[in-house]
């Protein structure tokens, strides 16, 4: 699929050659990317399709048809897994979108601390996924935490931040959003400052507020970063797997569980055809959501 | 018990002509790759093992390998195992998830190797696939039940309790003098299957075939009223208010620290915490006992025991005579006093000729009569069935932080086990 | 031209951060100064004592100076991947935006399948033995780019669609040959987003805990991340060491953002003039 996709540009490429003797834009640019992909990424994932038909225990395979794709919607926690996975993924990316967009319209305008604010906004994106896990579940605990400690400090009897089953998810998620925000809020910066500032001037002598300002220049010119920041955020918090494995494990019990953490197990127990079938459901669902959502986005981009 | 007794004193006295004759005859060259997983006690004792084993043979050289442990350990192994790329001598369960590594096609059978004649045939028993003996024992074998700490005992003038009933009264006591009865730590999920899966000697002795119906897809935990009781004492300590505040996030160590410092009085764990409470906690160690979990009648009370973890050979090593010399090392009485020096005596050895010392912390102490004559044990359901669900630790969590009724957990627990039923091809699922 | 209610705003902004955002590195930090048994309650609480030095130097030592060798290796897989990864990106991402032909949705749903599909372990190193890639750094090397390639085509493919084309086609017009396009035009305009792609793949490669794991086994081969196991397992972590070992293996990336950081700033008023 792959192979032919490449072959298919270079005939492009040759057919486009003599009426641009030199394209700027040559087809073969994207060949060595291409390779690397296919063969070591897009060749074992085709051959992995296979094995999501079998009973498989990696040292032999038993074909089963589609039994592990029954199985896997027989999950008992699989229906809680899928809500989970959504309203993390919204809540995710909706924050990160929101709070990075305001913090680079902070960060690009004349705030005192410039320096400081951008380094530690950016800090929490350097350190190990695992690294912001183990912390996070230190100073989350319910009596010895220092969250809690803190709230107690003035007054306020903290929640059982992730042993609280209703709760646990969002904590989580919270958790998620400190580490990535930084991220975010870079990449609306880079946005931020390729507006023309005449389009700042031109509303200046139009006599728009700030607020103005912002809604009718920044919003929309800042579009394709507001599209990177939720494609990216979106497909993360759909595949979320790590920060909630080395946070909750998806519990307590299976509060926090999401069709990821879900798959894992499988493949934790050794059900290895059925963690691949839940893959290839979890690949649908993304694709689902966020093809849709994409060309939603891109559109948008295009008519600009 | 006599028996023992000897063979330990034969083993002693032929200790220093092995040293000699190691040193001599089976001197050793080349290079070995040894995986074990991360735990401080494993580490310890492997390097402990490595570096007796390189001094006597200055030719070879031992590289440890170290991998996590649980869930994603398995798959480590399982990947490294299919992909032909395991290390010569790796470290692994022993019983039901040995049978999952497929051990006929990835491992080199020890069936006849000279140490073998020195190990239990009922550790044998559990590390053997078609015919062949794979493993070694790696530690002493392990009881389940439950740490207490005796200044607490002491102080309220508690008995040891010989049934569930006599265990609860005694954590009211504990209760109405203002301390925690019974610590859990389900912040580390699989400490929560303690009390279900330590239950099991008590299944045994009103239901003596349940393994098999068990393997077989004829008895059910949520229609067996025995097995069902591990759920509901679960569900009964935490409905009774018996749990530490932090029982939710609590871990392992905080656990083993709780009850060795006298925070809480009970603890339901495998006997191997001793081994981290002696190195963590070495001022405590006195303060700590143990007893089997008790079932509901007093004339049945005994131990449910866990087989140790073992050593094996990968079919692919390209030094197999080496490494049989290591593992068989390992599997010799030198091997158990090299580890009761690194890391304590923590239970009783399945080879023969190995002896505890002489003072072992009094929660060991409280274990072995389990092992010797008069005493009764039985093995875990893993050792006796095949079929173990992956998702018994979170169900447990969930029974024992009352989210989930022990009926409901225990018929969950029931689906979650067809999955490994079917993916091991068993009859009757 | 700096207000009252900016400043206010400043000062505002400077708590809410410091409190959201520098308190749990100082929590890292405190850990990191405790002895096992203080840093074993997990509180926000002074250490009792100065033991920073001597946990650094159990960390580093621990397992024969396991440390050092995952130092480099980290460092030599982050640089080389993160090289392969610019370069090759950037020129999808270029001629993705600036050339619409049919196959562009395709190779669009092929760059988000690779952002969705959660990647194949064992196929995938049974690939490797058969290129005799298994176990080397630069078969590592090659898995990290092709695993992140999608992300960086799509920040890419993003911003050089803000970069006016007549930039590309004066240069075509003076002759310049594609690759002079490429590299002598396009991608110094694109340094923002280079550098963002910079620090956010250096950062997630030298950060990497499970792909090493699988692809990379054997202790000459140690990275970074795995340093972590040495003192958190299920049965016990000594938190004074694993919070130190977190400490050391964010310096790096640390270093990084910090060279950048000003790159970034420089990228900023660039935007600036070029407005």
């Amino acid at each position: 699929m792959a192979v032919s996709s490449i072959a298919g540009v270079s005939d492009v490429a040759a057919a486009n050659r003599p009426m641009r003797s030199r394209s700027p834009y040559p087809g073969w640019f994207f060949l060595p990317a291409a390779i690397i992909y296919s063969v070591l990424f897009l060749a074992p994932t085709f051959a992995s399709l296979y094995f999501s038909l079998t009973r498989w225990t990696l040292f032999d395979s038993t074909f089963i048809g589609l039994d592990n794709f029954v199985q896997f919607f027989r999950e008992p926690f699989l229906v809680q897994g899928l809500v989970n996975t959504v309203i993390y993924a919204v809540v995710t990316s909706s924050l990160k979108v929101v709070i990075g967009m305001l913090l680079a319209v902070m960060l690009t305008s004349q705030i005192m601390a410039r320096g400081y604010l951008r380094s530690v906004i950016f800090f929490p994106v350097l350190v190990s996924t695992v690294g912001v896990g183990i912390t996070f579940t230190v100073l989350m605990h319910p009596t010895a935490g220092a969250i809690n400690q803190g709230l107690a400090l003035i007054g306020i009897k903290g929640p059982g931040w992730l042993v609280d089953p209703k709760l646990a998810l969002y904590s989580v998620a919270l958790v998620d959003v400190w580490k990535g925000v930084g991220l975010a809020t870079v990449i609306y910066i880079a946005g931020l400052v390729a507006i023309p500032r005449d389009y700042y001037e031109a509303a200046r002598i139009d006599g728009a507020t700030p607020l103005q300002n912002f809604f009718y220049v920044t919003l929309p010119l800042c579009r394709p970063a507001t599209a990177t920041v939720i494609t990216l955020s979106f497909i993360g918090g759909l595949r979320t797997f790590d920060l909630i494995w080395a946070m909750t494990k998806g519990g307590p019990g299976f509060a926090s569980d999401t069709v990821a953490s879900v798959i894992y197990k499988q493949y934790q127990a050794g059900f290895y055809g059925l963690s691949t079938a839940g893959n290839v459901v979890l690949f649908i669902l993304i694709a689902v959501l966020v093809v849709p959502l994409t060309m939603f986005l891109n559109r948008k981009q295009g008519h600009e | 018990m006599t028996k023992t007794k000897l063979i330990a004193l034969m083993g002693a006295s032929t200790l220093g002509l092995m040293l000699s004759a190691s040193a001599v005859s089976a001197q050793q060259s080349g290079n070995l790759t040894f995986l074990i997983d991360n735990g401080p006690q494993s580490v310890a004792v492997a390097e402990a093992w490595v570096a007796a084993y390189t001094e006597q043979n200055p030719d070879v050289t031992i590289d440890i390998e170290v991998r996590p442990g649980g869930g994603e350990g398995d798959n480590i192994v399982k990947t490294r195992l299919a992909t032909g790329a395991m290390a010569d001598v790796f470290f692994y369960n022993s019983g039901s998830l040995f049978q999952a590594i497929n051990p006929t096609q990835n491992l080199l059978p020890v069936t006849n190797e000279p140490w073998q004649a020195g190990i239990q045939e009922s550790f044998k028993s559990v590390v053997s696939a078609g015919g062949e003996v794979y493993g070694t024992p790696f530690a002493p074998a392990m009881g389940g039940g439950i740490f207490y700490n005796r200044p607490i005992y002491e102080e309220l003038g508690l008995e040891i309790p010989k049934t569930w009933d006599e265990f609860m009264a005694n954590n009211e006591k504990i209760k109405a003098a203002g301390k925690t009865a019974v610590i859990q730590t389900y912040g580390e999920t699989w400490t929560s299957q303690l009390f279900v899966l330590a239950d099991f000697f008590n299944v045994l002795a009103a239901e003596p075939d349940f393994a098999e119906k068990f393997t077989a897809n004829e008895a059910k935990f949520a229609t067996s009223p025995a097995a069902l009781r591990g759920f509901e004492k679960l569900q009964e300590v935490y409905e009774a208010g018996y749990l530490n505040a932090d029982f939710g996030a609590a871990t392992y160590p905080d656990g083993l620290r709780m009850v060795a410092t006298g925070e809480g009085a009970h603890y339901p764990m495998l006997t191997f915490g001793i081994g981290a409470i002696a190195e963590t906690l070495p001022d405590n160690l006195q303060d700590v006992g143990f007893f089997a979990q008790p079932g509901d009648s007093a004339e049945s009370n005994g131990l449910t025991t866990w087989m140790p973890d073992s050593i094996y050979i990968a079919k692919t090593t390209a030094n197999p005579d080496l490494a049989k010399a290591f593992v068989g090392f390992i599997g010799s009485p030198e091997g158990c006093d090299i580890r009761n020096e690194a890391v304590g005596a923590t239970g009783p050895y399945m080879i023969e000729g190995c002896t505890l010392p002489d003072d072992v912390p009094p929660a060991l102490a409280d274990m072995l009569p389990y092992f010797q004559e008069g005493g009764q044990n039985a093995p875990a359901l893993e050792f006796l069935s095949p079929v173990k669900g992956p998702a018994l630790e979170q169900i447990t969590v969930e029974v024992g932080s009352g989210i989930r009724p022990a009926a409901d957990g225990a018929a969950l627990y029931d689906e979650d086990v067809k999955k490994q039923a079917q993916q091991l091809g068993l009859a009757g699922w | 031209m700096k207000s009252r209610a900016s400043v206010i705003g400043g000062v505002a902004a400077i708590a809410a951060t410091f409190v959201v955002f520098v308190i749990p590195f100082l929590f890292i930090i405190l850990m990191a100064f405790k002895d096992r048994q203080q840093s074993a309650l997990r509180d926000f609480s002074w250490p009792n004592g100065f033991h920073l030095w001597d946990n650094v130097v159990q960390v580093v030592q621990t397992r024969n100076w396991m440390m050092v060798t995952a130092f480099i290796n980290s460092t030599l897989i982050t640089v080389a991947s993160v090289t392969l990864l610019i370069v090759l990106a950037a020129m999808v991402g270029f001629v993705l935006a600036r050339r619409k032909t049919r196959y562009n949705g395709l190779i669009e749903f092929l760059i988000l399948a690779g952002l969705m599909i959660p990647p194949a372990v064992v196929p995938t190193i049974w690939l490797l033995q058969g290129l005799k890639l298994f176990g080397t750094l630069h078969g590592m090397v090659l898995i990290q780019v092709a695993y992140n390639l999608p992300f960086s085509i799509i920040l890419y493919r993003a911003f050089i669609a803000t970069i006016p084309r007549e930039l590309d086609e004066a240069a075509v017009i003076d002759g310049a040959r594609p690759l002079d396009v490429f590299f002598r035009v396009i991608l110094p305009l694109l340094w923002p987003v280079t550098v963002t792609n910079i620090v956010v793949q250096s950062v997630g490669i030298f950060n990497d805990f499970t792909n090493p794991l699988y692809y990379l086994p054997g202790n000459q081969n140690a990275t970074v991340q795995l340093t972590l196991y040495n003192f958190q397992s299920q049965f016990n972590t000594a938190y004074n060491l694993l919070f130190t070992n977190i400490l050391l293996i964010t310096i790096p990336p640390l270093i990084v953002f910090m060279f950048f950081n000003r790159q970034i700033v420089a990228g900023m008023t660039a935007g600036a003039v070029k407005g």
